[in-house]
This record gives structure tokens, sequence and C-alpha cells, in this order.
């Protein structure tokens, strides 16, 4: 609970700041976008099922971009299929945070060179705030992600949100 | 069940110079290479014809012999002028156990083959497909529109041995 934790002992008035609140209630319930692209998507699944259980963490798959706060880009990012991740980024609405999810959406992968069909990195769409390493990363990475991402959205400010800028059409 | 060098000896019987030639100098199973443009009579043929019965089409694929005359332009990249493209078929009868492969060769500058959806219903996303991939075209094909890639791609048809990716598309950059 951290923030509330041992807050109650002396009265029922809670003194804290609005930014360490709102980022707080932003952090503990990051409602993905029920989204998966390739083989990284079966193991995202994997995370929100029993045995990880990415629910601990406030995250719940939702099947509508306009209720949720992060997509998790997982899998290979074909250009044909880049047009619509960056439409479903823009449905979603703000605060918004991008996970991006192995080596294929981070730099294209396996597919760097002859693939070509296939995105060099979801950034050169969508602004990604946290890159996950590996092909596919476990479960075990993908939590980790979160936590940085969790982390990152501690330290945010009302005034000067600490995030990555949007990252335009070309590059 | 009949052998392969049976069957092609049924179709030269039947369809002539439509046959051009059968082959069995490969390490891989004998096939039949026949004329593009009467693939789809073949096929109904070898679908019907009671002693024959190819009732399933298990894959139809596309191929680039890349055998045309191969030019560097001032870049260092390779384009093929003239030469064939391919498309392969390889069918199977569930009811009398044999399968065959026909080889139909159609020239690189205007590739033209009869479609076998008529024949075969599976035919027609394998067509597609080999549409997409290397730009052969099949005639009376019901749909033929791209597959895989975007229907906007117009940058060629990206499995030909002299394809050349481009640098950008939709405002996306796509090299590495």
């Amino acid at each position: 609970m951290g923030l509330l934790d041992q807050e109650f002992t002396e009265g029922n008035i809670v003194i804290a700041k609005t930014e360490d609140l709102f980022n707080w209630a932003r952090l503990s319930s990051l409602w993905q976008v029920g989204f998966g692209l390739a083989c990284c998507a079966i193991e995202m699944m994997a995370t929100s099922a029993s045995h990880y259980d990415f629910d601990r963490f406030g995250v719940i798959p939702r099947p509508s971009p306009r209720q949720s706060d992060v997509i998790i880009i997982s899998g290979t990012v074909t250009l044909k299929m880049a047009i619509r991740v960056k439409r479903l980024y823009e449905q979603m609405p703000d605060p918004k945070y991008v996970i991006s999810m192995g080596s294929c959406a981070n730099c294209g992968g396996p597919y760097w060179e002859h693939g070509y069909h296939v995105l060099k990195g979801v950034d050169r769409v969508i602004p990604v705030d946290v890159y996950v390493p590996g092909c596919p990363p476990r479960p075990e990475a993908l939590l980790e992600g979160l936590l940085k991402l969790q982390e990152k959205i501690r330290n945010e400010s009302i005034v000067k949100p600490i995030r990555s800028g949007f990252v335009g059409k070309s590059a | 069940m009949k052998t392969a060098e049976e069957i092609f000896n049924t179709l030269k019987e039947k369809f002539g110079s439509s046959i051009v030639e059968f082959k069995a100098d490969k390490p891989v199973e004998p096939f039949i290479i026949v004329n593009p443009l009467e693939v789809d009579k073949i096929s109904l043929f070898l679908k019907d014809e009671k002693d024959l019965l190819f009732d399933s089409l298990m894959n139809l694929s596309g191929v680039d012999d890349a055998n045309g005359i191969k030019e560097k332009d001032d870049k260092g990249l390779e384009t093929i002028k003239g030469g064939t493209l391919s498309v392969y078929y390889h069918i199977e009868s569930t009811k009398l156990r044999h399968k065959l492969t026909l080889k139909a060769s159609t020239d690189r500058e205007k590739p033209e083959v009869v479609t076998v959806t008529e024949v075969w219903k599976g035919a027609d996303w394998h067509e597609r497909e080999a549409y997409d991939m290397y730009g052969i075209i099949f005639l009376n094909h019901p749909d033929l529109r791209r597959i895989l890639m975007p229907y906007d791609w117009e940058f060629g048809f990206p499995l030909r041995k002299d394809y050349k990716n481009p640098e950008f598309y939709q405002g996306m950059k796509v090299p590495y």
C-alpha cells in the first residue's frame, strides 16, 4: 500500500501532495489494452494468468483503448499493423504509457535486415516508455518492465511530466 | 493408385502439346510441366477422371526462377530481364492415395497463369499469395487482391529475386 500504510493511527485525515496521490493512483491501476501481436502476446497472456498474476499490480486487460492506460506492444509490428497500432495509441486517453515488449517491437528483432514487411521498432510510430528485451521476454522480464514503468510514473510531476517526447511520423 | 509417369502418359494422350514435359531427374518427386494457360482444364480432368480423382490441392506456390538476364544498375543493385516465374501445384487423391506435382512456367515480363479456383476452392488464397509475392496474374480469379502486404503497397513484389525495398512507406522509414 506504500503511501497510505500506517497513516491512520492518529486520526482520519491524510495529508499528501496531490502529485503523490495522482501518481500513486495512476501507477496502481494500469489498465492495459487487450491487444497482442505475435508470440510475445502468448508470454503476455501467461503473465496475466494466475501463475504470474499481472492483476496484483493492478494490470487488467481492457477491451477498449478508451478505457486503457497502457499499451503493451507484444510482438512484431508489421508495416500494415503499424498504422493500426498508431491509431489504437491515439484512441487512448491521456495519461497513456507504452511498453515495447521483445526484440521485434524494440528494433525489428530477427527481421531487422530482410524483413521487407516489418517496422524496425515501434518507437518509429509511437513514443515508448519502457523497452523489455527478450525473444520473447519471460513473464518475469515483463513484470520487471512494468515495475520500471511504475517507478517512472511515481516520479512524474503534474507540472512537468517526465515523458518521452512524441516521435514524429518520419524518422 | 498410379505413378506420376502413368499419369503423365494419360495426360499426354488427352491434352497433347499442353503437357510439355515429364521431369524425374531431380532429387525431388517427379513433376509434370504444363502450359500455364491450360492448367484449369488439366486440373479439372485430374480431379474428375475416375482413376485419378485428385480431390485435394495440398499446396500452390510461386517461384522466381531468376533465369533471365541479370543486369546491375549504377547503384550495384541487380535487375532481372526476361526468364520465367513458375507456379507449382501439389495435389493428392485422398481416395486413391496418390500424389502429383504440376509446374506451370510463365513469362516473367507478362506472368499469366489461368486460375484453378473453380477446380479447387482452396486455391483462392494461395493464388492471391502468389500474386502478392511474385506478381503472377491468375486469369479469371474471382478476387485477385493482395493478401499479406497492404492493399496500397506500390513497391513491387517482395519475393522476386530483384526486389528492392522502399525507403519509406506511409511516412514510416522501412530500412533498419
